[in-house]
């Protein structure tokens, strides 16, 4: 068979992969730069491993919402719902097993909360199944309604936590040996935080090869750049649509009971309260990166920590100031997802 | 002559409150290229894309390979056998040459299976995409573009191409190549194609229709219309004018 | 005419919507007199104040499209604004003034920098940065607590004349005396009035059409000459002002300011349901919601919980009618009123007029 096209003479240059790696200089970037102004290096490991602790909690909650933004243009503001059902659906196994809770046996601790995790997440994606179909469906490209209704909806899922689980505080012990720190050196590691980071990290390196590897994750991220070519290539993307939304809101389930475990108290409110930081973190992310997501994570719970520790007034605020820079820097955040 | 392979009857679309279509009759035979001919704003891409389902006609019948297809949704109608060129081209830049072509073959699990043999039959036509093979689409050019467009259409055999204006904002070295890239793609499968420009369609089109307001105005073999300038000039001729 | 005129042209174009209208204000100027007792004036005072506020909200949502959850933040720096100066500078009509211009003007500060700064770019990037922004304020004036007296919010007294002790006539009338509280319900009543028909006027005039156009089709509105982003941004400004007053009354009635009762996401979400189920894009919309929401929210509670009771056998059903849960039917009705009717009960009431009118 003949060459018949040919256009790029053999001996020019590969294009040049173009990665942008400044967002991702700057976590390390921001860490380095505090150890001097934290002072005590035992105390800047606290904090730093404190604040990747939270930044991959707020990162399990963030990531599925930004991956329905950026598929279908969705923005759930009821997602916190889904943390709050995620952390009460929990105590359903935590509380009736308190003597596993309670067990001195990493063993039986790590199962007990492996149920817990297991049912919560098998809840809220069945309830993400429900709120797509009731709540979303008939709003979609309406984005006024959506924010209206999707609002609504995390008011009545928080109501009814109140029916089904009471209106008091339901306090959630930690396991036992998940309780304590590690002592390295003079830097004190609390265990629970090590815990989530490892969760975290699973989380992050799962999506990530399923984004990568498989071709429903190619399909995704096709999806996100132009869902009407991968409807003509012959795949239904409500279809992959549903799946995603179905585990978006499992992982903020996964994201609640993390969170709920590190509280160690829970109110109905409790998913509503980090709605408005899981924002600023797909913001500063770019809306519908997963990657950015993972960055903007990191950087808003490590300067909250930092903050908290050097200026405690500025922490109040360190995560609009993070944002309002980072959107002076790039107005579409870290990472602006290319759209059709 | 059979049945054609596809056929409109007086379809017509509407977006939002324009009436695009009004009325095309257009049938594709099973072989050769049909070419579809006019100018912006006649309503070729609205055709293409009402025959993909994307925009769904609101009167009328588009009838493929003997069913009724004009209401099924856009992922039924691509996996009876249409494929689709747009002339935006589609590309997800975020993925790979590979990715992308490895998306289009619906039937390939991994991106290892792909049947090998065929792609080789591809890259004889594009040979950049095998140097391009694992970089991210959206660094390719244009014209490597289009032909990652193109070769996603035929990683799979399909039945019919659909393919909006490939010559588009390409270099004429890259555009003979189109022709002689089509010419021997047509022996294979039928392909319904949009076009302006004449010259590049001429040499290649087997059928013609001209559309002009939402109607096919004109509709024959391409050799007659190559041959009859005053005809040419009457239909194309007169696009131009209103053109400018 | 005289009606016509105050009503700038946009008559409640339904009978009953108009007997609605009519009863709530006469209600409200009645209900010192009719409905004696702190609690039913208080109520009075509340629907007053969200009525001005939830019609500031709509000039956004409902003539703008555009979605913001900073209303609470103006209203609350009204509130604070007038709270902390009456408490720093005395009881004066000074300390009012100072108070609430300087509230106005922090509130226009912001509401220009956060309409420039996100107005330019999609909704749901407003409605995110306006949450973030929101929550942030209301997290710094809890936690100040030098300055703002924290989660426990800061009382203040009054000028003279309208403190509970003061009295302007020492007959009563109808049996009511005539002191300081009658005189504040009464500035509150008719600022509340004077700023709804301002609003009224505002939205049919030749502005209030440009945000209209803007809220149907942003792109020809484009196409036609205005600049959508600054349209925007000064309904932002007007909203956001009018809120700010809107603060300044409550404080001034409350003669207490604190994060739960002005800045909390609670009074936000209520603003949203309220808008919604009166009518989006309607003004009156907020009359009728607001009085409805805050009767409901005072009264439905005690009918709710006797509905409790009555089920206490029952453990599920009895948590769903408990009083605390009125929010839940609440909650769901604002979703149903979302899908089938976007344009609330004014909306509803005026198409039901006119297929009566065209049948």
């Amino acid at each position: 068979m003949t060459k018949i096209l040919n256009v790029a003479p053999q001996d020019t240059a590969l294009p040049k992969v173009r990665v942008d790696m400044v967002p991702l200089l700057l976590v390390p970037v921001l860490a380095l730069l505090m150890l001097p102004l934290v002072g005590s290096f035992p105390t800047w490991v606290t904090l730093t491993v404190a604040g990747l602790a939270m930044g991959m909690m707020v990162f399990m909650m963030a990531s599925g919402l930004t991956l329905i933004f950026g598929l279908m243009d969705v923005l759930n503001f009821g997602h916190g719902a889904f943390v709050s059902v995620g952390a009460f659906t929990a105590t359903m196994v935590l509380l009736p097993m308190r003597s596993w809770v309670e067990a001195d046996s990493v063993w039986m601790n790590l199962s007990v909360v492996g149920m817990a995790i297991l049912l919560a997440m098998v809840v809220t994606g069945l309830l993400g199944w429900a709120f797509e179909r009731i709540i979303i469906r008939p709003v979609y490209g309406l984005h006024l309604k959506q924010i209206l209704i999707t609002m609504g909806g995390m008011i009545v899922a928080e109501q009814l936590i109140h029916v089904i689980w009471g209106a008091e505080q339901i306090p959630l012990p930690l396991p036992t040996t998940f309780r304590g720190a590690f002592i390295i050196g003079d830097a004190a590691l609390e265990k629970y935080r090590l815990i989530a980071v490892v969760v975290g990290l699973i989380v992050f390196v799962s999506m990530f090869l399923v984004l990568n590897r498989t071709k429903v994750g190619l399909l995704i991220r096709a999806g996100v750049e132009n869902g009407e070519m991968v409807e003509a290539l012959g795949y239904r993307i409500r279809t992959l649509f549903v799946g995603v939304f179905m585990a978006g809101s499992a992982l903020a389930g996964l994201g609640g009971v993390m969170w709920g475990l590190y509280k160690e108290t829970l109110t109905a409110t409790i998913g509503a309260e980090i709605t408005v930081l899981v924002f600023i973190v797909i913001i500063i992310g770019g809306l519908g990166s997963v990657g950015g997501c993972f960055i903007g994570a990191m950087l808003v719970a490590l300067a909250a920590n930092y903050a908290g520790f050097l200026a405690p007034k500025v922490a109040l605020v360190s995560d609009i100031l993070l944002m309002v820079t980072v959107l002076l820097w790039r107005p579409q955040g870290l990472y602006p997802v290319a759209k059709r | 002559m059979s049945e054609p392979l596809l056929k409109l009857k007086g379809v017509h679309t509407h977006i939002g409150q324009y009436h695009i279509l009004q009325g095309v009759d257009l049938d594709v035979p099973r072989t050769g290229i049909t070419v579809l001919l006019g100018r912006n704003g006649a309503g070729k891409t609205t055709t293409l894309r009402t025959i993909l389902g994307l925009w769904h006609a609101s009167k009328g019948i588009v009838r493929y390979d003997g069913k009724d297809i004009t209401q099924s949704p856009t992922p039924d109608i691509a996996s009876a056998g249409i494929a689709y060129v747009p002339e935006s081209m589609g590309i997800f830049s975020d993925l790979t040459v590979r990715e992308n072509l490895f998306l289009a073959a619906r039937s390939v699990k991994s991106v290892g299976e792909m049947d090998e043999k065929r792609l080789e039959w591809i890259f004889g036509f594009f040979g950049a995409l095998k140097k391009f093979w694992n970089q991210p689409a959206g660094t390719l050019s244009g014209g490597q573009k289009q032909m990652v467009a193109i070769a996603r259409a035929i990683v799979e055999p399909r039945k019919l191409l659909l393919i909006d204006e490939p010559t588009k904002g390409l270099a004429p070295a890259i555009i003979q190549g189109m022709i002689a890239a089509f010419s021997e793609l047509k022996e294979t499968q039928p392909i319904l194609l949009v076009e302006q420009n004449f010259s590049f369609v001429s040499a290649l089109g087997d059928t013609v229709a001209v559309m002009d307001g939402g109607r096919i105005v004109h509709s024959g073999s391409m050799a007659e219309l190559a041959e009859d300038t005053d005809l040419q000039h009457q239909l194309l001729g007169l696009s131009l004018d209103a053109h400018q | 005419m005289i009606i016509k005129t105050l009503l700038s042209g946009d008559l409640p174009r339904s009978r009953i919507l108009s007997a609605m209208l009519l009863a709530v204000l006469i209600g409200l100027i009645l209900a010192p007199f009719v409905f004696p007792g702190a609690r039913s004036l208080n109520v009075a005072a509340t629907i007053c104040v969200f009525v001005v506020l939830v019609a500031s909200y709509d000039l956004l949502l409902g003539y703008t499209g555009v979605v913001s959850f900073a209303h609470t933040m103006f209203y609350g720096i009204g509130a604070y604004g007038v709270g902390l100066a009456l408490n720093g500078m005395g009881p004066s009509w000074w300390a009012v003034f100072v108070g609430t211009s300087g509230a106005l003007a922090l509130s226009l500060v912001l509401a220009l920098v956060i309409g420039l700064f996100s107005l330019r770019v999609k909704a749901i990037f407003y409605a995110m940065i306006t949450l973030a922004v929101a929550s942030a304020f209301a997290v710094l004036a809890s936690q100040l607590s030098d300055f703002t007296g924290g989660e426990d919010g800061r009382t203040f007294r009054v000028p003279e004349m309208l403190q509970p002790g003061f009295r302007l006539l020492d007959t009563e009338i109808l049996g009511r005396a005539i002191d300081g509280k009658l005189i504040t319900y009464y500035l509150v009543f008719f600022s509340a009035l004077a700023l709804f028909l301002f609003m009224l006027r505002i939205v049919n005039s030749p502005f209030g059409r440009v945000l209209q156009a803007i809220r149907e089709n942003d792109f020809r509105a484009e196409a036609l000459g205005y600049r959508t982003v600054i349209y925007r941004t000064l309904a932002n400004c007007l909203g956001a002002l009018i809120a700010t007053l809107a603060g300044v009354l409550m404080a001034l009635w409350l003669r207490y300011v604190g994060p739960k009762t002005m800045l909390s996401f609670e009074v936000m979400t209520d603003i949203l349901l309220i808008v919604v189920i009166g009518g989006m894009g309607t003004v009156y919309g907020a009359v009728i919601g607001s009085a409805l929401f805050i009767l409901a929210q005072n009264y439905l509670q005690v009918m709710m919980g006797k509905a409790s009771v009555a089920m206490s056998g029952i453990p599920f059903l009895a948590n769903l009618f408990h009083p605390d849960r009125w929010l839940l039917w609440l909650g769901v009705l604002f979703v149903l009123s979302v899908y089938f009717f976007p344009t609330g009960i004014v909306g509803r009431l005026r198409a039901r007029a006119l297929t009566r009118e065209r049948p």
